[in-house]
């Protein structure tokens, strides 16, 4: 287990930025999960991380996470044991110890609370997760795009609640019946899905996303600090590509199903003189269209950053007039096969005449496990 | 216009120069400049003295003073007349990992004491309790704040945006046990986000002393000169407070500064939506007005190293001012040191050995102070270089805070905006008399406000009964805060939809203001 890292107090404002940024508008801010990672690391704890290939293959790996509004989230913080709570009843429930934990979503709040939890467990966190970015449902996790079933699945609040999710037809109703508990629950709480194998996360998983995050955030940084581009920063490690530069000129947004969803409309500047760019929103950034063209859509990712400091734009936090870079950065291959895209390509979104058209990427080269 | 005998007095107190406007309705009598005294009130009385003076209207003809000032956001930013403060949150079970302060740099932890409890209290999204208030808790605190000897408590509970019962039980409990003490309810001065919300409120806490020496020396300022009237203080959206309200919530005055050059920048030219720039010694301030006033920053803003998530004006700064220092030999490296206030001694004008910016804009014959003769040493092409290297720096930090392709004029104020051009990109420039003295003239218009930001579920009533409803609770505290009833309007609303919330949740903030009454 030599192999293992640990993330410090100075790699937390890197990894904050870059689950930002991976987090395409969506997935909570992490500035808490930070502060609670940091307070932790004073205390005397250690983060350590795992590589996935590390990972024995009988390994239990359990992917966890905070589930809520995240504007709860900045009001009601969390107790501070909820995940930890989580795991330890999916523990007693199958009789089983947990060996690691594996975030859900790198992107957003999420990156934090499975280092958080795996440092109060005093088990290793794996470097990866289930998404490489956000989304809004926990089926759209590649571990359950591609078979793990998530029951049983426990969830615990700061009250002292616990929840068991035995069993359920299929991977929608856990995202059923969890956001149905989670607003008897006060709209925040940690759940715990029933644990993989390691060897199976080595097929599924997103790897080395906490490395990405740090790495990603850190060029951000030291572009800021070196006075060079931090847009160009990001699409050089990301191996992305600039869509847009340009100003917010209308922004409509409201409430369907539960999920935040409007459009921005933008007027390019610079380079981009001329163009008229939309991007839809449910939760996070979905679709790109230019000139009225879909030139971009989810699963890839589409990233709003300041034009000026590099940092991400959420999409709580848009507005009228933001002078904004839209960037696209390519998803990892595991989001684009065709079982993949039935649950997180353009159609799951309500875009079925929507073709999803990859972007090119050398990041995704073949055989990379 | 309706005809009005009575005037107003406009204070501004900077850094350095305490300025003073005079007005009747919407005309402006005098502008004066005295220099800011490390007591505050001298300066005050000074200018009130001068302003009056020179326009020979009578004490017992002033209706209202108005003051801006940066007093109490100095005082946190350099950490001094900060009270201990005993910080009480109510929330257990939840948010007990995040103590209060937990993001506070030490020493201003340090200069407020850093004392917190947390208690049983607060509530979920939708009203209902976390846990109960618990009487025998909360007085056993109370001891233990007057143990320590601390009579000042910032109190903040769990969306207590949402519900501020909470935090005004848990007050009258720990009243019986610390009668003197005076409290802060977070419920009162911020909005959503608990840890920026809670900020506030122990800040507002530990300023609360210095705020009623202050507001008490405003008074005396104002009876040493012979005037009787009431004084209001201008907050950060460039509304009033009353002299008693202020002593309460002094946190509310941190942005009044660019605010009120900005709403008087908008009066002095007419202009309801435009780009202000201010340019003072070292730095340019650059805002937005959006009808008549600052558009506010959509993210929290840090006060001395402390978050908080108050409606500031969105200001982009930039270091270049009148004094700002240009290397002559490396033309286009401008900045970011400049000789500040000494100008006077070291700037080429005034027979410095410094090149600043204003002896370039003097050198080129756009303004006439001083000696031009050593900047023209230069050499007209060189300083072409260097002035077309500061419009450049202009024109980007405009474009930055441009709303729209509209063309909307540029406002120039402040004592260095002989620098700006005169047209800014494709923008026009607008350079209004008494620029200099925008600020003071940005308090003596000051508006009352009333203000809501709430939860609303929309599965009973309809979007437009929710705002109806939020339009009238911030009405009827305008009114009570002084606002004429018949001259209330919304100025600011906003509903945003709230993701993973049953019953169609929507966060509606909504303001109004008004004309003050009398």
């Amino acid at each position: 287990m030599d192999k293992l890292f640990e993330v410090f107090d100075t790699d937390l404002d890197a990894i904050e930025i870059g689950a930002a940024i991976l987090g395409t508008g969506g997935g909570g801010n992490p500035y808490i999960g930070k502060l609670r990672c940091r307070l932790q690391l004073q205390q005397g704890r250690r983060i350590k991380v795992i590589p996935i290939d590390e990972l024995r293959d009988d390994a239990l790996v359990v992917s966890l996470g905070g589930i809520g509004a995240p504007v709860v989230g900045v009001e009601k913080i969390e107790q501070g044991e909820e995940c930890l709570r989580a795991v330890h009843a999916l523990e007693d429930d199958l009789g089983c110890k947990v060996d690691a934990l594996i975030s859900s979503e790198i992107g957003g709040a999420n990156s934090m609370e499975p280092m958080l939890t795996a440092a109060q467990a005093g088990i290793p966190v794996v470097d990866g997760d289930g998404m490489g970015r956000a989304f809004p449902e926990m089926q759209m996790c590649t571990w359950s795009i591609y078979g793990h079933r998530s029951t049983p699945s426990a969830m615990a609040d700061e009250k002292g609640n616990i929840v068991i999710i035995k069993n359920t037809r299929n991977e929608v109703w856990v995202e059923t019946l969890a956001r149905a508990n989670v607003v008897a629950m006060g709209a925040a709480a940690g759940i715990a899905m029933a644990p993989m194998k390691g060897s199976y996360v080595k097929k599924v998983a997103i790897r080395s996303t906490i490395t990405q995050a740090l790495s990603l955030g850190n060029s951000v940084l030291k572009a800021q600090r070196d006075n060079t581009d931090p847009i160009a920063a990001v699409l050089a490690h990301e191996d992305g590509r600039l869509l847009m530069t340009g100003k917010i000129i209308d922004l409509e947004r409201h409430l369907k199903g539960g999920f935040a969803v409007g459009h921005i409309f933008i007027q390019g500047f610079g380079d981009f003189s001329g163009d008229k760019g939309q991007i839809d929103i449910q939760n996070e950034f979905l679709v790109f269209h230019r000139n009225n063209q879909v030139e971009i859509c989810v699963p890839d990712l589409i990233v709003v950053l300041d034009v000026d400091t590099g940092l991400p734009i959420t999409t709580e936090v848009l507005r009228y007039g933001q002078r904004i870079a839209v960037l696209a950065l390519p998803c990892d291959d595991l989001l684009r096969t065709p079982e993949a895209l039935k649950v997180v390509g353009p159609a799951a979104f309500g875009y079925p005449e929507v073709t999803f058209t990859p972007m090119p990427s050398s990041k995704n080269k073949e055989g990379k496990r | 216009m309706k005809e009005v005998k009575m005037y107003r007095i406009g204070i501004d107190v900077g850094g350095t120069n305490t300025d003073a406007v005079i007005m009747q309705g919407d005309k402006i009598l005098a502008g004066v400049k005295s220099a800011t005294t490390s007591d505050v009130m001298s300066g005050v009385v000074d200018s009130l003295k001068k302003v009056l003076a020179e326009t020979g209207v009578k004490n017992s003809t002033v209706s209202a003073v108005m003051i801006g000032t940066t007093h109490f956001t100095n005082a946190v930013v350099e950490r001094r007349s900060l009270s201990l403060t005993a910080a009480v949150r109510l929330c257990l079970p939840a948010a007990q990992c995040l103590p209060p302060m937990v993001d506070w740099p030490d020493d201003i932890k340090q200069a407020v004491g850093g004392h917190y409890w947390m208690a049983d209290g607060g509530n979920e999204f939708d009203g209902r309790e976390i846990s109960s208030l618990n009487d025998i808790q909360l007085t056993k605190i109370a001891d233990e704040i007057d143990a320590l000897g601390i009579d000042t408590v910032a109190l903040c509970s769990v969306f207590s945006p949402v519900n501020d019962s909470m935090e005004k039980e848990a007050m009258a409990i720990m009243k019986k046990r610390l009668p003197k003490a005076n409290f802060t309810l977070s419920s009162e001065i911020g909005r959503l986000g608990i840890l920026e919300r809670e900020n506030a409120a122990i800040m507002n806490a530990s300023l609360r002393k210095l705020s009623s020496h202050t507001v008490g020396a405003f008074g005396k300022a104002l009876k040493s000169v012979g005037l009787s009237c009431p004084y209001y203080v201008t907050q950060n959206d460039g509304t009033l407070m009353s002299a008693k309200f202020v002593q309460e919530y002094p946190v509310l005055t941190f942005a009044s500064g660019p605010t009120n050059s900005m709403r008087g920048a908008s009066f002095l030219t007419g202009e309801k939506n435009a780009i202000v720039i201010d340019v003072g010694g070292t730095s340019t301030d650059v805002g937005a007005l959006v009808n008549g006033f600052p558009r506010p920053a959509s993210t929290s803003v840090d006060v001395g190293g402390v978050r908080t998530n108050f409606r500031m004006p969105d200001v982009y700064s930039i270091a270049l001012g009148g004094g700002t220092i240009i290397n002559p030999e490396d033309p286009i490296s401008i900045g970011p040191r400049s000789v500040g206030y000494r100008i006077h001694e070291d700037g080429l004008l005034f027979g410095g050995d410094i090149l600043t910016a204003t002896d370039v804009a003097v050198g080129l014959g756009i303004a006439d102070i001083g000696d031009p003769e050593p900047a023209k040493k230069l050499g007209s092409e060189r300083l072409q270089i260097i002035k077309s290297k500061i419009d450049e720096m202009i024109v980007n930090a405009a474009e930055r805070m441009r709303v729209s392709s509209d063309r909307i004029p540029v406002l120039a104020v402040g004592g260095g905006s002989i620098l700006i051009p005169d047209t800014v990109g494709d923008l026009p420039v607008v350079k209004p008399n008494y620029f200099a003295v925008a600020n003071a003239v940005g308090a003596a218009i000051g508006q009352i406000s009333g203000e809501v930001d709430r939860i609303f579920s929309l599965t009973s009533i309809s979007r437009e009964e929710a705002l109806e409803t939020a339009r009238k609770e911030a009405t009827k505290k305008a009114i009570a805060a002084g606002a004429k009833p018949d001259s209330i309007e919304i100025l600011d609303q906003e509903d945003v939809p709230l993701a993973y919330l049953p019953g169609n949740a929507t966060r509606i903030r909504l303001k109004v203001v008004g004309d003050l009454n009398g």
